[in-house]
């Protein structure tokens, strides 16, 4: 049994079904890519899998129990969704690291913070930064790390990559490799992004609701 | 009460400034004519019914009859309160507990402290702004909820995903409906006397109050509307938002 599963997962919105029995296993520490076109459920998967939505039939399981048994909140501490165009809250790059502690009711840790910014060849120096003045990639990359503050046990991204810039797109690669080899995280990622395509070892496609390997262990 | 003659004819001509509004929506083409009659009509009705209705319980002056008409004015403020939510669910329960609290706070503080006695003359008007100003508060903050959660949708699941609970996902939002709640009477507050003398102070000028008493009042009615609109759009804020997440912290709407 994989660390996170579905099993006959379906999710309609009134007639239309966006989501086709879809079975998936993800096994813990692995990465995992899902590609597939525009439209064709992928991020509805994905929010299904941090459960923000609730499947109209089928399950998902982590670590061997259906996350309706979990407390939503508490699941997705462990389970955390980061999206394509995410939205920096307030201000400054240290309001958005501190919003991790700030929900777990913890006091933040400065020190993390900075190292934190390091794993996306960020810094000391930008954590009173403006989010005004940040860039598109770095916005995402400050975004990103708002999901690992407190390492979760999977990350699933959302085509993160998207419409970054090489320099950005390899600080990101850079850092989900750091969190999938030294911490064992889990990597579930969403992308349209031909080289990362052509580089996952496990590959899915989902195509109008339906999921099929592409390239796998099997 | 001697400077208030106000004759059947006379209020019968002031109808000419109905016809007036009537005559600018046709010019106009505002398509406003039937909901103005229809306004107007329901005015001349409900005022006459309240005021003979208000007349016999002034009379009767009894407890029970005070409570009940009390009942009826929350009630039906709940209930347009309700009208005003965008389709909200629980809306009504959430303007009764609101209306109801800042009634019964408000009702208390003024008839322990002495300044209204428990009289139906006194203390049914003044729940008929109490309950208006609640109504009109709610209104506001669940209009405002319903859009910033349209608006601020990603922002909203994205603090979800990160493991937020909907209270923490929504705290900008109810923080920001709160205060457009008060706006109106933080502002009317602000120009009170300077732009415009408000009902009660011109009534009881009308009527012929020394018009220190009647700014004294004044002054008592504005701060009861800043606690009444501040405790309605605190309690319908708070019970408001868990009305956009369902059973397992989803934003729903």
């Amino acid at each position: 049994m994989g660390q996170l599963e579905t099993k006959k997962l379906c999710y309609d919105v009134g007639q239309t079904k966006i989501i086709k029995d879809i079975n998936f296993s993800v096994d813990k520490a692995d990465i995992v890519t899902i590609t597939g076109p525009s439209g064709s459920g992928k991020s509805t998967f994905a929010k299904l899998l941090a459960s923000l939505l609730t499947p109209t039939s089928g399950a998902v399981y982590f670590e061997g129990k259906n996350i309706k048994e979990y407390d939503s909140v508490s699941y997705r501490r462990q389970v955390s969704y980061a999206v394509q165009q995410p939205t920096l809250f307030g201000d400054t790059v240290r309001e958005n690291l501190e919003f991790p502690y700030m929900i777990c009711k913890k006091s933040f840790d400065e020190q993390h913070a900075i190292k934190a910014l390091q794993t996306v060849d960020l810094g000391a120096g930008d954590l009173d930064r403006q989010v005004t003045s940040l860039s598109g990639g770095e916005k995402q990359r400050i975004a990103l790390l708002r999901n690992v503050m407190f390492v979760p046990k999977v990350l699933i991204l959302d085509e993160v990559t998207t419409g970054l810039d090489n320099a950005s797109k390899d600080s990101v690669h850079k850092m989900i490799d750091y969190f999938n080899t030294k911490h064992q995280v889990t990597v579930i990622m969403i992308t349209h992004d031909d080289e990362e395509i052509k580089l996952a070892k496990h590959l899915y496609d989902i195509t109008d609701g339906e999921m099929k390997e592409v390239r796998g262990d099997a | 009460m001697h400077n208030l003659i106000v004759s059947n004819t006379a209020l019968a001509l002031t109808g000419v400034f109905v016809l007036f509004a009537l005559w600018i929506g046709y010019k106009q083409d505002l398509g406003i004519a039937k909901s103005l009659i229809v306004a107007t009509i329901r005015c001349v009705v409900q005022l006459f019914i309240v005021g003979y209705v208000l007349k016999y319980v002034f009379k009767i002056d009894n407890w029970l009859l005070t409570i009940c008409l009390i009942l009826i004015i929350i009630f039906n403020g709940a209930y347009n309160a309700k009208g005003r939510s965008n389709g909200l669910k629980d809306s009504f329960k959430i303007s009764l507990t609101a209306i109801v609290t800042s009634t019964i706070v408000i009702l208390l503080v003024l008839v322990l402290d002495g300044s209204v006695k428990f009289i139906p003359s006194q203390i049914i008007p003044l729940t008929g702004m109490i309950v208006s100003n609640s109504m009109v508060a709610m209104g506001l903050c669940f209009r405002t909820m319903s859009s910033m959660f349209k608006d601020r949708r990603s922002q909203v699941m994205e603090m979800l995903a990160l493991g937020a609970t909907p209270m923490m996902a929504s705290k900008n939002i109810i923080r920001d409906s709160i205060k457009t709640g008060l706006q109106p009477t933080i502002d009317t507050a602000k120009t009170v006397g300077l732009v415009a003398l408000p009902g009660m102070m011109s009534g009881m000028i009308f009527a012929g109050a020394d018009p220190v008493l009647a700014i004294k009042y004044q002054i008592m009615v504005t701060f009861m509307l800043l606690g009444i609109t501040s405790i309605s759009s605190i309690i319908g804020c708070y019970m408001g938002y868990k009305s956009f997440f369902n059973r397992y912290a989803q934003l729903i709407k």
